[in-house]
């Protein structure tokens, strides 16, 4: 038995040797797995990431199963999504599968830039990797908006149109270019067709590449950690750190209980509750698109709220749309607005606590107000925290040099 | 962290009992995916049996009707035709059909529940192609002794009127019989086999 073991254990060590002769397999599993040092004090935060790549592979696969059955016509798209629900062998479970899997992408990606803001992830030497990041989520919001256009439902239909007369508020191109976008004097087949393009295809490639600049932006400088200092300062007689343990098995290991738990919680939205009270698929959307009748209470997927809530904050529509196009543009700016000598939000004061909590409470909040009818007193709400929203960062440039630190320790702790 | 005090059985076990339970779990989860390809309820309920209305239909007369996306032929032979099945049972790849992809309440040379009405799946069984009716009795330019058949544009495989292959064509066996019943004597119905029969 144990020598029938070995036999194929040399076989194929035989075969891996081939390989490696003629492609870099073993080094480049070494260099990104198992030569590679994460930080050994990970918690909670840290399944974010590997997460929401997983989610990206789920929207992958049942967006293409999807495609299969889907039709990107203003006449045939509201019925094929009603014949895939209904017809195709589990279609339901592949619709909901999809529609589940993009309310889960913005979760964990609102978790992943949360844990940035508390440990400093974005920070020298890791700016390009937030920067890379800032663009994954752009895009994202891209996807999200285009692929919310296909079911060619109410909402699809006068969400779209609220959104790309957006661009309608820019002083002279504005026209022109909505019609552009549009292909068309209104909403029509044309713009389905080519939002449809855009879905599947288009956005897509762009995330699969900026996810990988992302990931090679990571294994550079290797991630953060809830001390928020470098490991690499610490090494031992191998050159490796300290504080650090390969990526693979122990980080692989942990990566794959985080999947379980999560494919769980998944599963219940999924069988349990997919449409989650109107907040992932939204009641009004199970109308066929209608352009002569706007629904009564119009609002975007919860994940687009906070933003929609600060461009109805303000009473003026250019003045709008720039406010609501500064408050992303601005995140892109993180790394250079935080100029505090420490990371971690551990290490950091008072100060530090206090405004992440107010910036925390005013996201959260204009989310809700976002998706509220709009009473002129929530509309005051709304620019109180659409104030508050945007003091985080000026508040951050200034205080972030002088405010009060903690000593950081030159070990992780635990 | 020592090596000493792993204990490889141990590990060993676990990687392996794990590994069987994530790939049986994989195999189950891969069933809706791999089942989303099958013809859809819609597929299906256009799949559904035809009928055929026979009183129309001459003697000597080809009515081609669709069931399931596929040609089906439906042939009025005329007693001329049953009578001329056997001239050529020599020149037959399977002039009884014991290979023939039919229902078991298909047999003989008539190939047909009412000898005067062949119901046949008119897809040559070499690639798909519909071959041609050519009832003519005389030499053809494929074939000096015709004697009334089907002729495939695609390939030249050549059937007599009862969908048998002749030998020394690329098709490999007798063209297909679909299930078929009578409602009454004038009513045909496609995809659906007499009651009783299987």
């Amino acid at each position: 038995m144990a020598k029938v073991a070995g036999n194929i254990s040399q076989k194929a060590n035989a075969l891996l040797n081939w390989f490696d002769a003629r492609l870099p397999v073993s080094s480049f599993w070494n260099a990104v797995m198992t030569g590679y040092y994460a930080p050994k004090n990970f918690n909670f935060w840290y399944y974010m990431g590997s997460l929401a790549l997983l989610v990206l592979f789920i929207q992958i696969f049942s967006g293409i199963l999807l495609a299969m059955h889907y039709k990107p016509s203003a006449l045939e798209a509201f019925a094929s999504v009603e014949y895939i629900m209904r017809d195709v062998d589990w279609g339901w479970l592949i619709r909901y599968m999809h529609t589940t899997g993009a309310s889960f992408f913005f979760i964990l990606i609102y978790l992943h830039m949360f844990r940035s803001l508390l440990y400093g992830s974005h920070k020298a030497p890791r700016e390009l990797l937030w920067v890379f990041g800032m663009f994954i989520y752009v895009a994202l919001m891209a996807e999200a908006f285009l692929g919310y256009i296909l079911p060619w439902g109410q909402m699809s239909y006068w969400g779209a149109q609220v959104i790309i007369n957006l661009f309608g508020a820019l002083p002279k191109i504005g026209e022109p270019l909505t019609q552009w976008i549009r292909g068309d004097y209104f909403i029509s087949d044309a713009t389905l067709n080519r939002f449809f393009a855009l879905h599947v295809i288009a956005v897509p490639l762009a995330i699969l590449g900026l996810v990988l600049l992302h990931l090679v932006a990571l294994r550079e400088n290797g991630s953060n950690n809830p001390d928020g200092i470098e490991i690499k300062k610490n090494k031992d007689a191998d050159g490796h750190p300290l504080d650090g343990i390969p990526f693979h098995p122990y980080y692989t290991v942990k990566d794959i209980f985080g999947v379980g738990m999560f494919l769980i919680l998944f599963a219940f939205v999924l069988f349990m509750w997919p449409e989650v009270s109107g907040m992932f698929l939204e009641q009004d959307n199970f109308v066929p698109a209608d352009p002569l009748i706007t629904p009564v209470h119009i609002k975007p997927v919860w994940y687009f709220t906070p933003f929609y809530a600060i461009l109805k904050a303000v009473p003026d529509k250019l003045f709008g749309v720039l406010t609501m196009g500064a408050s992303v543009l601005v995140l892109f700016f993180l790394p250079w607005l935080d100029r505090s000598p420490v990371k971690s939000i551990r290490y950091k004061g008072l100060w530090y606590k206090v405004l992440l909590a107010l910036f925390t409470i005013a996201f959260v909040r204009l989310g809700m107000l976002g998706m509220a009818e709009g009473t002129p007193a929530q509309t005051w709400e709304m620019r109180v925290w659409t104030l508050v929203y945007f003091m985080f960062f000026v508040l951050l440039f200034f205080m972030s040099p002088r405010g009060k630190t903690k000593p950081e320790p030159d070990r992780v702790t635990h | 962290m020592s090596s000493d005090d792993v204990n490889k059985g141990r590990r060993r076990f676990l990687v392996a009992t794990t590994s069987v339970v994530g790939g049986v779990g994989v195999g189950f989860a891969a069933v809706p995916f791999i089942k989303s390809w099958m013809p859809s309820a819609r597929a299906q309920a256009i799949g559904v049996p035809v009928e055929v209305n026979l009183a129309k239909l001459k003697e000597g007369q080809l009515l081609k009707v669709q069931w399931r996306g596929q040609t089906i032929g439906v042939l009025h032979r005329t007693a001329a035709m049953v009578d001329g099945l056997s001239k050529f049972d020599d020149a037959l790849v399977d002039p009884e059909s014991k290979g023939a992809e039919q229902p078991a309440y298909i047999h003989g040379e008539p190939r047909a529940l009412r000898p005067d009405f062949l119901v046949v799946n008119m897809h040559c069984t070499h690639l798909g192609c519909v071959p041609q009716m050519i009832p003519e009795v005389g030499p053809q330019p494929f074939d000096e002794h015709w004697n009334g058949g089907f002729y495939c544009p695609c390939h030249k495989s050549r059937f007599d009127l009862s969908g048998r292959v002749f030998k020394g064509v690329p098709a490999p066996s007798n063209l297909r019989i679909p299930p078929y019943s009578f409602l009454d004597d004038n009513t045909l119905i496609i995809g659906v086999s007499p009651k009783g029969a299987v």
